[in-house]
């Protein structure tokens, strides 16, 4: 979607900022925002660059640089981490041949960690994108990668 | 103690995605019927039933509503809280993605009786299928009347949208949430003015949990008197838990205040599976204390959770059992607060970096007397200078494992210790 049109679908007011830049983001490829962009938004929106700049900054969902075309983030709290959390993670860690942080060379996966994503009582837990994986194995990971791999352009 | 359902009784049964069921079902009955009310006498009944806020701070509702009433700058608006980034905690997002309507009818209430003409319905970022259920929700409540103006044919009009995060914890504290709507970055301020006085856009705004509102409908339905019997005499009505860690079955439960922790692990949860045993329980969320299992037999109730020094009435409760290491599970609480803190206050931001560098000090195995006597001080200090709830409460778990585990942080220090 180009961020025109994203622009057109929310009021003129600042207030929409937050909502325009995760609306926006998230149609992009790699899930990233350039300086450019935040220059377009802010004009539209009368606003200074730099109003625009420390709200991306402040909120963890948004990224000023490339990520790969999946965003895998595990959740790391308590409750997670009592339910085995770490064989998760190792397990990712050796399928994608990635530390945490960091983007495969195929730019299809990065992977990062995540807050808890609210859904404890099916603990451990990731994200990849929008969607949210429950009960989590070493297993059903290794099923979950190998479908999006098998993925031709999604 | 079995649960005593009432906001989580229809889930199950009523369908979240048609209004029509939920109309069916006997929803928005409540809200037809506080329309009919006088707004101050509406209130009086919040009074009686003595509703306290759900999100963790446990102040009286009706003090909010009233303050809120008398303001006679408008517009005013009405706030739901369903950030909840607090870790281990679930209950509003079970709220949202299975009975939306009840949410809305007690936001309705809670607009009709302060006078407030606008909604703001603060839902995090991650939340995708809440999001999308809300507003589902929303939509069919315009379609029916329910939102908009003339609601239910009386001469009350309100409107509500729906604000998402984008991954800020903080954004959950009342002040760092108005800036948050208004399109900035989530920091918070000093109080007073209170929102109930200058929230959002200045003017005056009444905040609060999801859960809080759904007891609304409740309260006009049998009337304070009769809500106010349910639960102890001080805290009344119904908590729901989020229960979580390891346990046979994790889930949301309801329950009347004064049901013990143990009760809910034990038999509502099924215990700890596979023959371990509970070594320490998290309550309230990773702001909250951890206690030992001889002390399950604590009551849920606002009182004996403020003996903790903490907020931790939003209701989380982790297992962990005998394979857990209280370190681990400390380093993984401090990274929690030092990657969320906002960076206002200095107490907060570097409080934070020489936390984790204790903690991992002792989780190492290499701790010493004198670190032992820093955390604590900085424990402490990081407790009462902080400026909002988060760098107040998030040193609460170690505060606490300092009290209940102090032999642990013994065991773990270079040489044995010496302090014993
Ligand atoms: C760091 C921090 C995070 C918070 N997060 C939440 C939250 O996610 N949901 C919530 O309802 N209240 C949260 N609160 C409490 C709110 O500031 C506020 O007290 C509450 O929403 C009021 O509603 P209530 O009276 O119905 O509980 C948080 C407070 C702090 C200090
Ligand atoms: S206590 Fe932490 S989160 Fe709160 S204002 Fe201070 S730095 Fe920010
Ligand atoms: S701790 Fe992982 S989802 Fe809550």
């Amino acid at each position: 979607m180009q961020l025109k049109e994203v622009l057109d679908k929310y009021p003129q007011s600042e207030d929409y900022l937050i909502e325009i830049l995760m609306d926006y983001q998230k149609h992009k490829m790699h899930h990233d925002l350039t300086e450019e962009e935040l220059k377009t938004i802010a004009k539209h929106l009368d606003i200074k660059e730099s109003r625009v700049s420390s709200v991306v900054t402040f909120y963890s969902l948004f990224s000023l640089e490339p990520k790969g075309r999946h965003v895998i983030q595990v959740c790391h709290d308590v409750p997670c981490h009592v339910n085995n959390q770490t064989a998760v993670l190792n397990t990712l860690k050796t399928m994608l041949n990635i530390d945490v942080g960091q983007t495969t060379d195929d730019e299809m996966f990065t992977l990062e960690y995540t807050s808890c994503l609210g859904a404890c009582d099916k603990a451990p837990v990731m994200r990849i994108g929008e969607k949210t994986f429950m009960n989590l194995t070493s297993n059903k990971v290794k099923a979950i990668i190998a479908e999006y791999r098998g993925r031709k352009h999604a | 103690m079995p649960e005593q359902k009432m906001l989580t009784k229809r889930i199950g049964d009523i369908n979240p995605l048609s209004i029509k069921d939920a109309l069916e079902k006997g929803t928005y009955k409540q809200l037809e019927k506080a329309l009919k009310m006088n707004r101050i006498d509406l209130i009086d009944e919040v009074e009686k039933a003595n509703l306290r806020g759900r999100g963790g701070a446990g102040f009286p509702m009706h003090i909010k509503m009233m303050s809120t009433a008398k303001q006679e700058s408008t517009p005013k608006y009405v706030v739901c809280n369903a950030d909840e980034g607090e870790p281990g905690n679930f209950k509003d997002r079970y709220l949202m993605e299975n009975d939306p309507h009840i949410i809305l009818e007690g936001i309705l209430i809670a607009a009709y009786a302060t006078g407030a003409s606008k909604g703001y319905f603060y839902i995090r970022g991650e939340y995708n299928q809440a999001i999308s259920i809300m507003k589902w929700a929303i939509e069919e409540a315009k379609e029916n009347g329910l939102l908009g103006t003339g609601i239910q044919g009386s001469d009350f009009d309100f409107d509500i949208e729906i604000r998402t995060g984008a991954g800020s914890y903080v954004v959950g504290e009342e002040f760092a949430m108005i800036e948050s709507i208004e399109g900035k970055s989530g920091r918070t301020r000093v109080k007073p003015p209170f929102p109930t006085d200058e929230g959002v856009f200045g003017k005056p705004t009444l905040l609060n949990n999801v859960e809080t509102y759904c007891n609304l409908p409740f309260i006009v339905d049998m009337g304070g008197e009769n809500y106010s019997k349910i639960g102890t005499k001080t805290s009344t009505g119904t908590k729901l838990i989020s229960l979580s860690g390891n346990v046979t079955n994790p889930g949301v439960y309801e329950v009347p205040f004064g049901t013990t922790v143990r009760e809910v692990i034990e038999d509502l949860g099924g215990g700890v599976p596979n023959e371990h045993k509970i070594k320490m329980v998290q309550l309230g969320g990773a702001c909250g204390p951890i206690i030992p299992e001889f002390m399950l037999d604590l009551q849920i109730d606002f009182e004996r959770f403020e003996e903790f020094e903490s907020k931790t009435g939003a209701g989380a409760i982790i297992v962990m059992d005998e394979r857990q290491d209280l370190f681990e599970v400390l380093m993984r609480i401090v990274k929690f607060f030092q990657h969320e803190s906002c960076g206002r206050c200095t107490p907060c931001r570097e409080g934070h970096v020489h936390l984790e560098k204790l903690v991992h000090s002792f989780f190492k195995g290499d701790g010493n007397p004198n670190e032992l006597y820093s955390l604590e001080s900085l424990a402490r200090v990081m407790h009462h200078s902080s400026l909002c709830g988060l760098g107040q409460s998030s040193p609460i778990s170690i505060i606490s494992s300092l009290s209940y585990f102090r032999d642990a942080f013994h065991d773990r220090m270079a040489f044995g210790g010496g302090e014993k």
